[in-house]
């Protein structure tokens, strides 16, 4: 299975992300870096009843939250807090959740664990895998060892560098190595023939259409087609049927009229692309 | 251009996102703008809004409240915002969104759309964001979809399963034979997704898809592609390690592969799983060095390849061969070291794990050494700190197996001590208590270094920056005191642990010091004493008065209070020196005993007792009832006490003996009750125990103290020397007296021939962990309950059963669930339930029953067994053999080998003696043939059980266990009626579930050379008897058959009847219609048929306990029959097994030649038989509580015990 697609340019700017599998909560140990900033100023309002405690959650803690807490000494009801909040958390999440809570007795407080937001712990893996790949050469390979987010052992990570972008799939055991890295080369290629020279700029204004090609690529974390002409075919096929339906021209004025009274002025000018084609090396002999 | 403004719109917004630092006031004032769109009612302006939405789910920011905007924009009916809408809500839904459930039937519309793109967004959406309720809501649809007639379609609905099983278990088994069917399908699209979802399936629960092997056999030797061939040749990789006769077929086909293919990812995964299979192999077959060696060169040429992504993935298979043929790696040693030195990370960590695997006792020192010059120059500290966890790993391994010298062990971790900011000094600081303790010899050395350690300022100025190494100090601590007898100078070392610098210290570490340096007082004290030194000793105790308050003072608790209460205790021991007392005996009282290592899974392996029930209360739960007098409660309750305190002295000394020898029982028991004795746990096989660790007495010719802190090199010379002394030593000996040789061996179970020569530099004593008396050898303490693979251990061999089906969102009826996409497929329909006719024998509740017991089959339970045993219904778990394989391998050239072949033979005999009437698949022989295995292991397991006659006399014993013959086929499957087009058979079926209705399940076999179709069957309904027919139809309407018949094809329908009374039995007239259609034309057809609903078919097995079956005897409410019947030749529990199968009963208890049984009636009659076996004669006494049902049913038991 593939767990997780993630494309980001030169400066870790994300521009494609699209995991398999989800990712509710994350431990307290793992070293989170800025994001604990949000929690500082929180931290001073606890007080330690189980109201302020429950304003933990969502927030990103790091040591410095850790040795607040130990300050404030609730480990009972801090974890009652987030346990009692079922909404927020997964069914396995939630079993899990129950059985560490059983073992709290025996461990120290860091292994507590806080629920974030899908959304933010899949930034702070994006943020992790650009700096785990973005620290390696061009002529070092193309596997990495799971990060500390993404999975344990099982996964790995493996990329391919075009021009500004980093293409990084993250597979677990079941994948060939040999044969992902193929496979990212078809999907570049395949995004190469359906915007002719593709450049970092068509997967900003075409994310819909990126989406929809890996969509012919790799359906819920599993290979669908590697036939880079079939792929092409499909997705023209319902490029013409989107046309057919007149596309998006349908919108009403009213759409119109709301670019014409946006405030252009306060739009930033000075957008730094960077480099913008993406050079396809040769095919390897897959497909 | 009103559409490229549009456009432009939305990259306008995006340009805006773009801008770096994202100003959350700009992010939330477009989150406004989008809201605003999101409350139009134009479908494109939503549509637009949502797809915004999207990227900025994409940079992080929550979207989860436009969930229900994205289901309406799902809903649209234009293509061009669907994509938008399902894109949305596979990137933001999830199990928790609760809008979720709205989207069931939108998506079941989009399913069964015309455009096959409609579907195929759909699809695609669904697999991110599937529940288990859509999953169970949908399976139905999708498996539909998947003999879709476009192999867009098809692909994506074969591998949305995938994601449906995960979810909704129930559905592997009925869709599992058309994914199966999928493996052979014409678009090699399809194909390849069948084979993914399989391997992905297979790969959890591997041992469930073993009977696919010849299959996928046969996809390896004819793919092409080369996507399917990895995901294949994967699949065997897990495969193999359960069936090894596999392994050997497919080593030849894949060595061929190795050689032909160009595709590099290919080859890789190739040599994967040769190596998988050689390892599965290697216990049997030793014979296969050729195709290690081939693997190896392979590996090798990856290694030396200059494409470090093939460098890296040779390393990694090489690590894998390692494993089981250690030998041939090592030859490459030189390779693997190289690549120590590779520019990549990666590459490197991959090598080291490989260097784990070669370590020998000769070559370990070497190995360190070099990796000790790479930690020197190692700048990242990740690495760093990862070189040095592997060399501990690497010496530590097995039990410091390959250790000969431990003080140079000792010297290499005092080494480590001096990186700077490595996280793992607990790591280090736990060797090295780990190694004083279990290695008695080395004490003395180990104390020496960590005093050294102790004195040393760097490891306690480190301990300001925070970095983990002065962990390192703990260790050093409390060896210095545990082992304080052993140190040279304990003043020296008293006076560096009690230096105020220490305070800076973790309080973890402040504590052990404070701790030990009471030991280390206590051994000191204990010293001067005898040397008859008071005044030094007082000076001591001085020392200990001026410095332990720095201690208290600490801001630690646990520092403080033990700081405290040690200050205390020694300012006594100063009073006491003050009088002259002698006080050191009392004081190192305080420490006495040894401490031993404990094993860290004893704990769990403590057996529970007998007789202990841990769930039981302690105390009497509180009542709930508050109306209880709290008063008179206390009252009694403190008599009782008073009564209980009075008693006590009359135990005599007899009890306290007895109970004396309980305890010291129960301490032997305890693992952590720390004996004074040793204890006799040492006995404990598993482990290599101390006894099994030979001693040797060799001169120790390395000085035992080196000044200083030592350079480990040292050692490497030393050992050199030393191991030449040895061999010169050796030769000698061995020229004077041959047999001496053994007593300077290690033990000759050590894994490496060369090893055995080189004796430790030690008296190695290795003292083991020790476990608990009577340990559970279990070793399933890591499976996770949690794991969601784990519901998808099913086996999917055992033929479907009536419940298993997926769910229809019509009738339930068996009548009504025909759906159009049925008739395209009717022979997947046959295939599915074909297995089928079998189970129907059963009643469900049997069934599930089955499904519970299929892993613990052979348990006692024998009642289960026979009323299994008749037909093969519960076949065991699968064993692939190789008959299947060789039949297969006609397509290939491969060689078929003797075994299977003879195998092959058995069958057809037992073909033979089948009943003619069925024709059996070659699946189903092979059941039969491993049923009829079972069968003699479950006599095996009965002629066991015999010898104990107190057991079998006070249970009831279960059906036919004594017997030795085995039970004929039987088949409750009856003849209906019959003409030249069409055969049908039929079996009725109670449920308890329903009273008053009846399933009768007929078997159309389509005899001619016609297609059949539009079948329909009619019933004339009796004033007591109706069928069940589709709402809205007249009593005079037939029901129709949801199936169509192929010439030569047999298939299974189900009609329900509802009867009124069951104390009859009845006929029903009825006719089956048809339209016969073949080359010459169509012709209508009639079929006239007699359904007879005996008694017995309203009965329905139910199990009874024979004390309950004796209260109901008793109840006298029961009126009573009986019949015998003469001139039988059966053996007795034949006749039982029949009487159960036809008749639905169950054995209560059967003693000898007689047998009390059980049934009940759909409508809540008991029914007790009493049966008797005389010679050639059955007796049988029955109780009804319905005198009419009874005669009944002993007139239909006459007429089959007749035939017996």
């Amino acid at each position: 299975m593939i767990q997780a697609i993630l494309v980001f340019n030169n400066h870790g700017k994300p521009r494609l992300v699209r995991f398999y599998q989800r990712f509710e909560w994350l431990s307290f140990t793992n070293p989170l870096g800025k994001a604990s900033a949000n929690f500082s100023p929180l931290a001073t309002e606890l007080d330690g009843s189980v109201p302020a405690l429950q304003l933990l959650q969502g927030h990103i803690c790091d040591e410095r939250a850790v040795v607040q807490l130990d300050r404030l000494q609730p480990i009972p009801q801090v974890v009652d807090a987030i346990v009692c909040d079922k909404l927020t958390v997964g069914h396995t999440e939630y079993s899990k959740l129950r059985t560490m809570y059983r073992k709290l007795d025996y461990r120290p407080i860091s292994c507590l664990n806080i629920f974030f937001q899908p959304e933010e712990i899949q930034q702070q893996i994006v943020r992790e895998t650009f700096h785990l790949v973005l620290k390696r050469d061009d002529n070092i390979c193309n596997f990495l060892e799971g990060g500390s987010l993404i999975g344990g052992s099982d996964y790995k990570l493996i990329y391919r560098h075009y021009a500004t972008l980093y293409f990084v799939f993250c597979v677990d055991s079941s994948e060939s190595e040999l044969g992902i890295l193929d496979l990212i080369q078809v999907f570049v290629e395949t995004l190469d023939k359906c915007f002719e020279n593709v450049c970092e700029l068509d997967l900003i204004f075409h994310m819909d259409k990126v989406h929809y090609i890996l969509q012919e690529v790799v359906m819920g974390g599993m290979v669908l087609e590697t036939n880079m002409n079939e792929i092409v075919a499909q997705m023209e096929a319902q490029n013409r049927l989107e046309k057919s339906e007149g596309g998006l021209s349908a919108a009403p004025a009213r759409a119109v009229s709301a670019v014409k009274n946006m405030n252009l002025p306060e739009i930033p000018r000075n957008i730094n692309i960077g480099d913008l084609n993406i050079k396809v090396p040769n095919l390897s002999q897959f497909v | 251009m009103p559409m490229l403004v549009l456009e432009n719109h939305v990259s306008v917004t995006i340009v805006h996102f773009l801008s770096l630092g994202l100003p959350a006031k700009y992010i939330s004032q477009c989150i406004d703008e989008i809201k605003q769109e999101l409350k139009q009612d134009n479908i494109a302006v939503k549509a637009n809004a949502v797809c915004k939405l999207t990227y900025l789910q994409m940079l992080g920011y929550d979207i989860s409240w436009a969930a229900f905007n994205i289901i309406e924009v799902m809903s649209a009916s234009k293509f061009t915002f669907k994509r938008i809408g399902y894109l949305a809500a596979s990137q933001c839904f999830h199990e928790g969104t609760d809008v979720i459930m709205l989207t069931t039937n939108q998506i079941r519309k989009d399913l069964s759309s015309p455009s096959q793109y409609d579907t195929g967004v759909a699809l695609t959406g669904l697999s991110c964001f599937v529940t288990p309720d859509l999953a169970r809501d949908l399976a139905n649809d999708i498996m539909t979809l998947m003999s879709h007639t476009k192999p867009y379609i098809r692909k994506k609905a074969v591998l949305i399963m995938y994601k449906v099983f995960l979810k909704y278990p129930e559905s592997l088994r009925p869709a599992f034979p058309r994914l199966k069917e999928k493996l052979e399908d014409p678009d090699p699209g399809v194909q390849s997704a069948a084979v993914n979802v399989i391997c992905e399936l297979a790969r959890r629960n591997p041992k469930n898809y073993l009977s696919l092997a010849p299959l996928f056999f046969k996809l390896m030797t004819s793919s092409t592609n080369n996507w399917v061939l990895i995901k294949i040749i994967k699949l065997f990789g897990a495969l193999t390690p359960l069936e090894p006769r596999l392994g050997k077929k497919l080593i030849e086909p894949l060595t061929n592969l190795i050689h032909s293919t160009s595709a590099m990812s290919l080859l890789y995964e190739c040599v994967n799983t040769v190596i998988a299979v050689l390892i599965s192999l290697s216990s049997g077959m030793p014979n296969h060095s050729a195709s290690i060696q081939l693997c190896v060169q392979k590996l090798r040429i990856l290694i030396e390849d200059s494409d470090q992504n093939l460098k890296y993935l040779g390393l990694l298979a090489m690590s894998k061969i390692l494993r089981t043929h250690p030998k041939s790696v090592q030859s490459h040693k030189d390779l693997i070291l190289q690549c120590l030195d590779d520019k990549d990370e990666s590459i490197r960590l991959r090598a080291l794990d490989l260097l784990y695997g070669m370590v020998s006792k000769k070559n370990l020192m070497e190995i360190v050494k070099r990796l000790m010059t790479h930690v020197d120059k190692a700048e990242g500290t990740t690495y760093r700190d990862e070189l040095l966890t592997k060399i501990i790993d690497i010496c530590s391994q097995s039990n410091y197996q390959y250790i000969t010298n431990f003080e140079w062990y000792i010297s290499i971790l005092v080494e480590l001590t001096r990186l700077e900011g490595t996280r793992h000094g607990h790591l280090i600081a736990a060797q090295m208590l780990d190694v004083a303790i279990r290695v008695k010899a080395i004490r003395k050395f180990a104390v020496s270094q960590m005093s050294a350690l102790l004195d040393s300022a760097h490891l306690v100025a480190s301990s300001t920056q925070r970095n983990g190494i002065c962990e390192v100090l703990y260790a050093a601590a409390w060896i210095c005191g545990e082992f304080s007898e052993h140190l040279q100078e304990p003043h020296q070392t008293l006076e560096a642990m009690l230096r105020p610098k220490v305070t800076t210290l973790p309080g973890h570490i402040q504590a052990v010091y404070v701790q030990n340096v009471v030991k280390l007082y206590a051994s000191i004290l204990q010293q001067q004493e005898q040397a008859a030194e008071a005044e030094a000793a007082q000076e001591v105790t001085q020392i200990m008065v001026e410095r332990l308050p720095q201690f208290v003072q600490s801001a630690d608790l646990e520092v403080q209070e033990r700081a405290s209460c040690i200050l205390q205790l020694v300012k006594h021991v100063q009073k006491l020196q003050a009088k002259g007392v002698p006080v050191a005996e009392e004081v190192s009282a305080l420490f006495a005993g040894e401490l031993n290592p404990v094993a860290p899974k004893a704990q769990k392996k403590v057996p529970v007792p007998e007789g202990l029930d841990l769930d039981a209360w302690i105390n009497e739960p509180p009542s709930d009832s508050e109306s209880e007098d709290e008063k008179p409660k206390a009252i009694f309750h403190d008599e009782e006490q008073r009564q209980a305190r009075h008693r006590q002295p009359e135990v005599d000394e007899e009890e306290l003996a007895r109970r004396r020898e309980a305890r010291k029982q129960e301490q032997a028991n305890n693992p952590f009750y720390i004996k004074s004795s040793p204890s006799p746990q040492k006995r404990y096989q598993d482990a290599p125990g101390v006894e099994h660790i030979p001693v040797v007495q060799i001169d120790l010719s390395v000085p035992l103290k080196v000044p200083g802190v030592p350079m480990s090199d040292q050692y490497v010379k030393l050992e050199e020397e030393r191991r030449h002394r040895q061999r010169l030593e050796k030769d000698k000996k061995k020229r004077r007296k041959k047999e001496k040789k053994g007593k300077h061996r290690r033990h000759s179970s050590l894994p490496t021939e060369s090893d055995e020569d080189i004796a430790p530099a030690q008296q190695v004593d290795i003292v083991t962990e020790e476990m608990p008396e009577n340990a559970l050898p279990s070793d399933e303490d890591d499976k996770d309950p949690n794991d969601p693979y784990r519901a998808l251990d099913i086996d999917l061999d055992k033929p479907l059963a009536d419940s298993e089906k997926l769910p229809i969102q019509k009738h339930r009826n068996a009548e009504n669930s025909k759906s159009p996409e049925k008739e395209d497929v009717p022979v997947v329909e046959k295939k599915s339930k074909k297995p089928k006719k079998k189970e129907k024998k059963h009643k469900e509740r049997e069934r599930e029953k089955d499904k519970k017991k299929e892993k613990e089959k052979k348990a006692e339970d024998l009642d289960f067994w026979l009323s299994t045993t008749p037909p093969p219904a519960t076949t065991p778990t699968p064993i692939p053999s190789m008959e299947e394989l060789g039949v297969n391998a006609v397509t290939t050239p491969a060689n078929t080998c003797e075994g299977p072949k003879r195998e092959e033979a058995e069958d057809e005999d037992d073909e033979a003696e089948q009943d003619p009437e069925r024709k059996f698949t070659r699946h189903k022989k092979k059941k039969h043939k491993k049923e009829k295995e079972e069968r003699t292991k479950d006599k095996k397991k009965v002629k066991k059980k015999q010898p104990e006659p107190g057991e079998e006399a006070a249970g009831p014993v279960e059906n036919g266990a004594a017997e030795e013959e085995p039970i004929p086929p039987m088949s409750s499957y009856c003849l209906l009626a019959e003409n030249s087009y069409i055969k049908m058979t039929y079996d009725i079926q109670a449920s308890l579930q329903k009273d008053s209705q009846v399933t009768v399940s007929i078997i159309l076999e389509n005899q001619s050379s016609s297609f059949l179709k539009n079948m329909e069957l009619n019933v004339l309904d009796s004033l007591n008897a109706k069928m069940a027919r589709p709402e809205g139809s007249s009593v005079h309407d037939g029901v129709p058959v949801p199936f169509q018949l192929p010439p030569g094809v047999s298939n299974e329908a189900q009609f329900v009847f509802t009867i009124q009374s069951i104390i009859m039995a009845q006929k029903l007239k009825g006719t089956l219609s048809f339209i016969a259609k073949d080359a010459s034309g169509a012709t209508h057809e009639k079929l006239d048929f007699r359904l007879h609903f005996s008694c017995s078919s309203y009965l329905v097995t139910t199990p009874c306990y024979s004390d309950a079956f004796a209260k109901l005897l008793e109840s006298g409410d029961l009126s009573m029959s009986s019949i015998k019947v003469d001139g039988i030749s059966m053996s007795f529990q034949n006749l039982l097994a029949k009487i159960c199968f036809h008749h639905h009963f169950s054995v209560v208890e059967r003693v000898d030649s007689c047998a009390s049984m059980y049934s009940r009636s759909i409508q809540g009659h008991h029914v007790c038989l009493l049966v008797k076996k005389g010679e050639h004669m059955v007796s049988v006494d029955g109780k009804c509580s319905d005198c009419i049902l009874l005669s009944n049913l002993l007139e239909e038991m006459k007429a089959t015990l007749a035939q017996c």
